[in-house]
């Protein structure tokens, strides 16, 4: 394993890694696509790269070069990124990139996860490493509490029901996951169950899981820090129009950009809270009922 | 060289003092953004806003203004902060630097800011946006030029080296870039993370016209843009060696404050610098 950076590895922490292995992280400098395509030659040599840096820059920034050479050379490079989505605050909009998921999953060949909280993604990582293939993994800086447990088995591709219910499935990943919960409380009050599912790997889809919750509840809310358009609301509300269409609501970013101010202030402004997933189910639920 | 009175030196010795004490407080209030790189392109930025360019703040979109490109979009704290003295928006406006719905945003944004004239934050695009705005100028036979202000960090992004070829294939003279060469960018100093040198030589072989300067000296400041004024067929680059951090002595030339807002005790000790340095003039 070595590790490749671009002048951000104390904020994100890869420098830990440097203190370990001195020799197995290269600085790059601000110069992403040039750091991709170097993780490119060092998987293509027999190493496994994981490239890590901000969402924006190792997503949008340095799309193509992922395109060519990481995913059409099928190539054994982890791009881990950290700073997604709006949380990443006072910064604004630029830094902000609520479009990555939309662009990795759209791109064959890619694995794309999205861990929900700290020891999810440590399972993020030695998964990624142990399979072979691109894989991109987004998190965001702020701190989320922890909703998985430690003995929690991680398998990529498989979606995790963190709580069952069996009148509206919430499906969230990353950070709306601790939301998607919230909801389900709520929604218990008002005798609604809410089947809750970690959507950990937005791609490849557990497709099953997607569709038992179809099946078995009857309307399904997606909750995502992350454009509406293409994200994982997009990818569900096509496997269930595929398999058996429910009604679905999509709590997201509605493609907009995003803008400075503190995380909590923006996930409110822009509707990523539990409150709104919870109007989602009735909204579901009302069109569901018709 | 020009001749350039002690009074419009001494002037301009105040008002980047003023421009400090705002990247100051504003940093401060904000608890977050970019103070280093903000006050070693300080005295460049000043001079440029105080002395050099033809732009009206009362009409920010006049056709025929001169054009500043700020391509590190992280020091905007700078740039808010000569706009404000300026006089294109008011000066109470810039403790919003940061917050949920100001007109200040955490990194430039075209077209909220009156005067921002390039939105930035990812590092590397401002040259190239630059070379645009230049052949724009050239082929509407204008006279306006440009001025971009890098940072040192941004000469490890492939992007400022496919403007710089663009710019001298074009033979952009109306173009003069500024390199806040400060020797540090976020974590850690250029010639560790990227080594840089030799740095002059590289934009010669680019074919641009380079000048080395010291760029908190406002005479030299003042004579390169005049030197560029000058320079036919070619862009010119000015290396700016600066300080990151000038102007409080506990920030100079610590990496920490690339990305650090002063704490409340730092805030005080800082002002208190900065407003002795006034009261010498
Ligand atoms: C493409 C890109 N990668 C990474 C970053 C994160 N980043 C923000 S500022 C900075 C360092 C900038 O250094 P420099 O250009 O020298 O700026 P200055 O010292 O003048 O503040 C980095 C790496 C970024 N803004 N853009
Ligand atoms: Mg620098």
């Amino acid at each position: 394993m070595v590790v490749v950076g671009a002048d951000t590895t104390e904020s994100i922490k890869t420098i830990e890694f440097a203190k370990a292995f001195p020799d197995r992280l290269f600085q790059l400098g601000i110069a992403e696509p040039n750091m991709i395509s170097v993780a490119a030659g060092l998987a293509a040599a027999g190493k496994i790269p994981f490239a890590a840096t901000y969402s924006v820059f190792g997503s949008a920034h340095t799309y193509n070069v992922i395109r060519q050479n990481v995913a059409y050379t099928n190539l054994n490079v982890k791009i881990f990124c950290s700073h997604a989505g709006l949380t990443v605050g006072p910064d604004g909009a630029t830094h902000q990139i609520n479009e990555d998921i939309a662009l990795m999953r759209g791109i064959p060949r890619m694995t794309v996860l999205v861990p929900a909280d700290g020891p999810e993604t440590a399972k993020c990582v030695d998964a990624a490493g142990a399979m072979k293939g691109p894989v991109y993994c987004r998190f965001s800086r702020t701190n989320v509490p922890t909703v998985t447990a430690a003995g929690d088995g991680f398998t990529i591709g498989m979606a995790r029901v963190l709580r069952d219910g069996f009148d509206v499935t919430l499906i969230g990943c990353g950070i709306m996951v601790a939301r998607c919960l919230e909801a389900a409380a709520t929604l218990e009050k008002e005798r609604i169950s809410a089947r809750v599912i970690n959507l950990s790997t937005v791609k490849p889809l557990d497709l099953a899981t997607i569709d038992r919750a179809a099946r078995e509840t009857g309307g399904i809310v997606t909750a995502e820090e992350h454009t509406v358009v293409h994200g994982i609301g997009a990818a569900v509300a096509s496997a269930i129009a595929a398999n058996h269409p429910v009604p679905i609501a999509m709590v997201g970013v509605q493609d907009v950009f995003g803008e400075s101010g503190e995380a909590e202030e923006l996930l409110h402004k822009y509707g990523l809270t539990a409150e709104k997933i919870v109007e989602g189910a009735h909204d579901v639920l009302k069109r569901r009922d018709r | 060289m020009v001749e350039v009175s002690e009074q419009l030196i001494a002037g301009l010795k105040k008002k980047a003092v003023t421009l400090r004490k705002h990247i100051i407080r504003m940093t401060h209030n904000a608890q977050s953004g970019h103070p280093g790189g903000s006050m070693s392109a300080c005295d460049i930025v000043t001079a440029l806003y105080f002395h050099v360019l033809r732009v009206d703040p009362s009409n920010p979109t006049w056709p025929d203004r001169d054009r500043f490109v700020l391509s590190k979009g992280h020091a905007c704290p700078v740039w808010y902060a000569a706009l404000a003295e300026r006089g294109f928006f008011p000066v109470e406006e810039l403790m919003t630097f940061r917050k949920l719905n100001s007109r200040l945003q955490g990194h430039p944004e075209l077209g909220t800011t009156p005067g921002v004239e390039n939105a930035a934050g990812a590092e590397g695009q401002g040259l190239s946006f630059s070379v645009g705005l230049a052949l724009a100028s050239r082929m509407d036979h204008k006279a306006w030029r440009t001025y971009c202000v890098l940072g040192d960090g941004e000469q490890d992004v492939g992007q400022t080296w496919e403007a710089a070829m663009a710019a001298s294939k074009y033979g952009l003279d109306s173009l003069t870039a500024f390199i806040d060469r400060n020797g540090i960018q976020q974590e850690g100093r250029t010639e560790d993370i990227m080594p840089l040198e030799p740095l002059a030589e590289k934009w010669e072989a680019f074919n641009w016209h380079v000048l080395t300067i010291d760029g908190h000296d406002f005479r030299q400041i003042l004579a390169a843009i005049e030197e560029a004024h000058r320079t036919r067929g070619r862009p010119t680059a000015v290396i700016a060696r600066t300080v990151k951090g000038k102007g409080v002595s506990f920030m100079e030339n610590k990496i920490k404050y690339h990305g650090a807002a002063t704490s409340d005790d730092e805030l005080k000790l800082a002002l208190a610098e900065l407003e002795a340095m006034e009261a010498a003039f």
